[in-house]
């Protein structure tokens, strides 16, 4: 059973009283400790869930775009354990982390990635594309930057109807050279919106380095170039993201506005599984590996608490059941082409 | 991004309206969002100076006052990012009327349009609804020249996802903007820059209103002439004049472009078994093109005569007045189709 | 073998893309020549006809020899039938390249004029009624892409009587597709085509006054009304699309003629008309014009009859449900025998008011479109009263069927040198029987004879026509 499929449940209180924990009450473990062995939970089913994309993807059971978000873990589950049930989530097509941490149902997840009728987007987005707005969870948008917008207009709506409550956008270092960043980094700081812009800087825009595509590097200090606070976190470091996102999440939550954090992460896959990954010198590959965020934050905790081999088991054996229960899953008809389209034809 | 508003100040002064039974066309979109901002605290303008400025063809004078800032909201020049606000502020349940300035400007939004507000509900598997209203100016007429004058209703009314409306008569700028509030999906006003100042009477409030149907402005049994918004008068003008000559011909008012409301249209065919579709757009895949082919499905076997097309001449609308005349359907055109159709 | 490149001594002859009989134009493909480096297209330099291919495929000769004759381009079709045209050869002038010098090409060249042959304009004597043999292609048939030529052949289609819509003239692909649309399918508007089938009318017989002739609703209707279109017999199935347009045009006409026959009480009155102040006149009026707009007599009877008509207004419009209908103008309906048999009958609008050289530009136009399948709508829409000149097939009267609902037909025969008496004396003069067939219910004899007198009497003063 994984933890990832329940939403955090609280905001304020601080990493050490996070979450409860199901785990077994063998050894008696701090509130931190049972919140860290949580995010690992949480990035290790991440992990096992595009590893299984990987296989799916290679053997053609799954088709279309497919952006893996390995390496990257600790930027979502670290960002979200700093967010509420209430706050919103916007992201980019390198989703599923995001959505799986977020506690979309990893059933769900797979099942999109399936194109059932069962995945969390009914089967209609795919991989670049899921949705869960119980959750608050607003996609899956595949035009970088395009989220931005709608990120603003979120936290617009609370601003306007006086809820207090964060809109999270997560963005890639690409979407900062487009205009919808800027566009929308100037409206949320004019209008004060509440609004927490993650970038998750990985160093490339598909293929072109980030010293290519942008003249000024220090993506932090465009963004505070706004007026708004911005800074740039290690993440690699679920811990570091975490409290960096609730130093942000308190500011915008006090009234300060818009919020910007530049996550150093790196993505240990090709861009898309259609990319040979010709644009990165290997060596650099590696060296980010050694800095693989799940045994980092497994030595974090005290020896003895993480099995991670176990835990790992545990992690796949949950996808294994989403992958049978997708399979078994069944697709739209082909009649129902135009639900969705309008509220009238749905 | 968008260049400045055409004209110096708003043309209309809110203050000495007098108790009239005469009403302009941009009033009557005035008091049909003010009535929206009364009804509905979800409801909120927003755009590029519509606030104090009055908006720049003056539609939203007066509202600021009114409503305060929170709610007629002054944007940046910002056509992708205050759009796409609007769209995620839809999202989370507010009821936003952006407004942007001319359909050329919402090139810069299409982003959001497309991608966006017309995606959303399709892509989530239904579970995000976007009730966006979206205003754009449109049209040629003015002389504002090849940015700030095109029609590009065609190109909107291919998005599926999104509703497209033309008003053309004032009972329509007055009472479209309600259903399309409460309508669950995106909508999108195009208002023709040469119907904000029409005036006439004041419309009766009507008593069974949709935005999905087409209207049948004028009877007649020789000819339908099929178009909308800002070609809508000089169409009527045309029938007129073809009165005067003896052909009698049936004015269709679209009113909706996407829907596009077949059924009327094939009916109106079936009577008079000639068509002229009037559209200020290209002519190229255009609407006029569209329509001529619905006519072709829906009603092949009542045509006498070949569809007419009588459509934006193909280029950026010139300036000068007798250029910009040219390159846009006028009456003496759409009377010739219409001969010509009738034979 | 024309020289394609500086370094070619001879060349194979691989395929000819023309035949003989074809006609071909200057820059046209006609043959394909294997050169060392490639097979290349040959094209001609000059229009023609191909009238002899010398030198077999497969055939390797040197550069410079005559690959083949072609024959001045006329007017009549693709088969040349002079007997000893000028030669010309259709390979490219080699004397140009230094490389090839054989003295024969130049020769072999150049375009001599064909001295042997009468231009086409100046072959008819000016009393032969030419209206009755307009050359068949307006547009030249030169004017014909090979691909174009080799549709009309497989299709069957008479390229000289398509009517070429592209530039200058020009038949195009698409003008042979409308001119190898299946018989029977008349342009008809999808409505018109749907009543016609409520109201079982044949489209064959259904005259159409829109664009290009073009049926519409409103001509079905009023073929549905008048009767004037053969209705469906119930006999036959609803709509027959005979596979064969001549049959159906022989059926159309034979419903109409039956019904003519059936319901008009028709009778018949003729006269002699001296013609020799007509012919004297039109024979100085010729003199003084170019030889393509000399009068024909027929122009000068036409007209006669159509002032004639102006003027007994009795003899000129309708009957209609068991009314006279006059009409206004006189539209002259002239029959016109078509090559594959039956019968068509376009108006000359206003004809009584048209000048003579209009008249007989008009007359020429309008048979030569009339044989083509060209006629507008209005033409084959209104004529007033109906006139046959069978002069040349060499009749000395005809008695006409009237057509409905007109109410007179006008016959012309043979132009005749007959001997006549002249102030007391006997003598040859140029002679002519025209005849009256009338509809007994609009008019009686007298109105007939009054008819047929002025129509004498007008051709006695011709300058006044």
């Amino acid at each position: 059973m994984s933890r990832a499929k329940k939403p955090p449940q609280s905001r304020k209180p601080s990493p050490a009283s996070a979450a409860e924990s199901e785990a077994p009450a063998e050894p008696v473990l701090s509130e931190e400790t049972k919140h860290l062995l949580e995010l690992v939970d949480q990035m290790l089913l991440i992990r096992a869930f595009e590893e299984r994309c990987v296989e799916l993807y290679s053997a053609g059971t799954i088709r279309g775009f497919i952006h893996l978000y390995i390496g990257e873990e600790a930027v979502a589950v670290g960002v979200n354990a700093a967010l509420s049930p209430d706050d919103a989530v916007v992201s980019t097509y390198r989703e599923h982390g995001h959505a799986l941490a977020r506690g979309v149902p990893v059933e769900a997840v797979m099942a999109e990635m399936y194109g059932k009728a069962t995945g969390c987007s009914h089967g209609r987005g795919g991989s670049m594309h899921l949705f869960d707005v119980e959750r608050r969870f607003y996609g899956g948008n595949a035009i970088v930057g395009g989220g931005l917008p709608i990120a603003a207009g979120l936290a617009l709506a609370d601003r306007m109807t006086g809820r207090n409550r964060v809109t999270c956008c997560f963005f890639g270092d690409g979407a900062v050279a487009e205009g919808e960043f800027h566009e929308t980094a100037n409206l949320a700081a004019l209008w004060d919106l509440p609004l927490l812009l993650v970038c998750e800087n990985n160093l490339y825009a598909m293929g072109t380095p980030l010293e290519r595509e942008h003249a000024q590097t220090d993506l932090a200090m465009r963004a505070a170039s706004y007026g708004m606070p911005a800074w740039a976190v290690d993440g690699m470091d679920a811990v570091a993201v975490e409290r960096a996102a609730r130093r942000a999440v308190d500011g915008i939550l006090a009234g300060n506005g818009p919020h910007f954090l530049e996550m150093r992460t790196y993505r240990f896959r090709a861009h898309s599984m259609y990319d040979p990954d010709r644009y990165r010198d290997k060596a650099e590959v590696e060296r980010w590996r050694e800095r693989d965020p799940i045994p980092l934050l497994a030595r974090r905790l005290p020896p003895g608490a993480a099995d991670l081999e176990e835990m790992t088991k545990r992690a796949t054996a949950v996808v294994d059941r989403a992958v049978a229960a997708a399979e078994a899953a069944p697709v739209e008809p082909v009649e129902d082409l135009y639900r969705f389209v309008s509220h009238e034809g749905s | 991004m968008a260049a400045s508003a055409p004209g110096a100040a708003p043309e209309t002064e809110p203050e000495t309206e007098p108790e009239t039974e005469q009403t302009s066309f941009r009033e009557e979109i005035r008091a049909a969002m003010r009535e929206a901002l009364l009804a509905d605290d979800r409801v909120f303008l927003m755009g590029e100076d519509v606030g104090g400025y009055g908006g720049a063809f003056g539609v939203s004078l007066g509202l600021v006052e009114e409503f305060g800032p929170d709610r007629i909201r002054d944007t940046p020049l910002s056509e992708s990012g205050f759009v796409g606000a609007g769209i995620g502020a839809a999202v989370a349940g507010m009821r936003p009327i952006v407004e942007i300035m001319t359909v050329n400007f919402s090139l810069l939004a299409l982003d959001q349009i497309l991608n966006n507000a017309a995606t959303l509900l399709h892509m989530s598997g239904g579970q995000v609804s976007v009730p966006v209203v979206i205003r754009m100016t449109t049209g040629a007429g003015r002389q504002l020249a090849a940015q700030h004058s095109h029609s590009l209703e065609g190109w909107y009314a291919g998005i599926p996802g999104i509703r497209v409306l033309s008003p053309g008569t004032l009972q329509d700028a007055r009472y479209m903007l309600a259903p399309a509030l409460a309508d669950p999906d995106p909508v999108v006003i195009f208002e023709h820059g040469s119907l904000y100042n029409a005036t006439g009477p004041t419309a009766p409030r009507p008593e069974s209103f949709d935005i999905v149907s087409a209207a049948v402005r004028r009877t007649g049994r020789d000819v339908s002439l099929i178009s909308h918004g800002g070609s809508l008068p000089k169409v009527l003008a045309a029938a007129e004049a073809l009165a005067a000559d003896g052909v009698s011909a049936e004015v269709v008012d679209l009113r909706s472009l996407r829907p596009l409301d077949g059924a009327t249209i094939a009916a109106s065919v079936a009577r008079t078994h000639r068509a002229v579709v009037v559209d200020e757009g290209w002519r190229t895949g255009g609407l006029a093109a569209e329509i001529a082919a619905r006519i072709a499905e829906l009603a092949f076997y009542d045509l006498d005569a070949p569809v007419e097309r009588v459509c934006g001449a193909e280029v950026p609308v010139p300036y000068p007045k007798h250029l910009e005349d040219a390159a846009i359907p006028q009456v003496a055109d759409i009377v010739a189709a219409a001969r010509r159709a009738v034979g | 073998m024309p020289s394609l490149g500086a370094d070619m001594t001879e060349g194979a002859l691989v395929e000819w893309l023309v035949q003989p009989g074809d006609t071909v134009v200057k820059g046209q493909a006609v043959a394909v020549v294997d050169t060392a480096k490639s097979a290349i297209e040959v094209e001609c330099f000059a229009d023609g006809v191909v009238e002899e291919l010398l030198v077999e495929p497969g055939t390797t000769v040197p550069v410079g020899t005559v690959l083949a004759v072609l024959g001045e381009a006329h007017e009549a079709g693709p088969a040349p039938t002079k007997a000893a045209p000028a030669k010309a050869a259709a390979a490219k002038p080699t004397a140009k390249k230094p490389a090839a010098k054989k003295p024969a090409t130049k020769k072999s060249v150049t375009r001599k004029p064909a001295a042997g042959k009468r231009p086409a304009t100046q072959k008819k004597p000016a009393a032969q009624p030419a209206d009755r043999h307009p050359p068949e292609a307006g547009p030249s048939t030169s004017r014909v892409s090979p691909l174009v030529r080799r549709l009309a052949r497989e299709r069957g289609v008479d390229l000289g009587a398509v009517h070429g819509s592209g530039p200058g003239g020009r038949v195009t692909r698409a003008d042979i597709d409308v001119a190898a649309r299946p018989a029977g399918r008349a342009r008809t508007t999808p409505y018109a085509r749907r009543i016609a089938t409520e109201l079982g009318v044949d489209l064959d017989g259904v005259v159409g006054t829109g664009p290009e002739g073009a049926i519409r609703a409103g001509d079905v209707r009023t073929a549905a009304a008048a009767g004037t279109a053969a209705p469906t017999r119930t006999a036959t199935p609803p709509v027959t699309v005979s596979p064969d347009r001549t049959a159906a045009r022989r059926h159309a006409i034979a419903d109409l003629m039956s019904r003519s026959k059936h319901e008009i009480p028709h009778y018949y009155l003729a006269t002699t008309i001296d013609l020799a102040a007509a012919v004297t006149w039109m024979r100085e009026h010729n003199r003084g014009v170019p030889v393509a707009e000399r009068l024909v007599p027929s122009a000068l009877l036409l007209k006669a009859a159509a002032v004639a008509a102006k003027q007994v207004p009795e003899m000129n419009g309708f009957w209609i449900d068991d009314g006279q209908v006059r009409s206004e103008h006189v539209h002259l309906g002239v029959a016109v025998a078509l090559r594959e048999g039956g019968l068509v009958a376009p108006a000359l609008h206003d004809a009584d008011r048209l000048p003579l050289p209009d008249l007989m530009a008009g007359l020429r136009d309008l048979v030569r479109r009339a044989r083509a399948g060209r006629l507008r709508s209005s033409e084959t829409a209104d004529p007033t009263i109906t006139v046959t000149d069978l002069g040349d097939q060499g009749v000395e009267a005809v008695f006409g069927v009237i057509y409905p609902p007109q109410v007179a037909l006008v016959g012309f025969g043979k132009v005749t040198d007959r001997p006549a008496a002249v102030d007391g004396l006997l003598g040859v003069r140029p002679c002519v029987t025209a005849t009256l067939s009338a509809d007994h219910r609009a008019g009686d004899g007298a109105v007939g004879a009054r008819y047929l007198a002025l129509v004498d009497r007008l051709l006695q003063s011709p300058e006044e026509l």
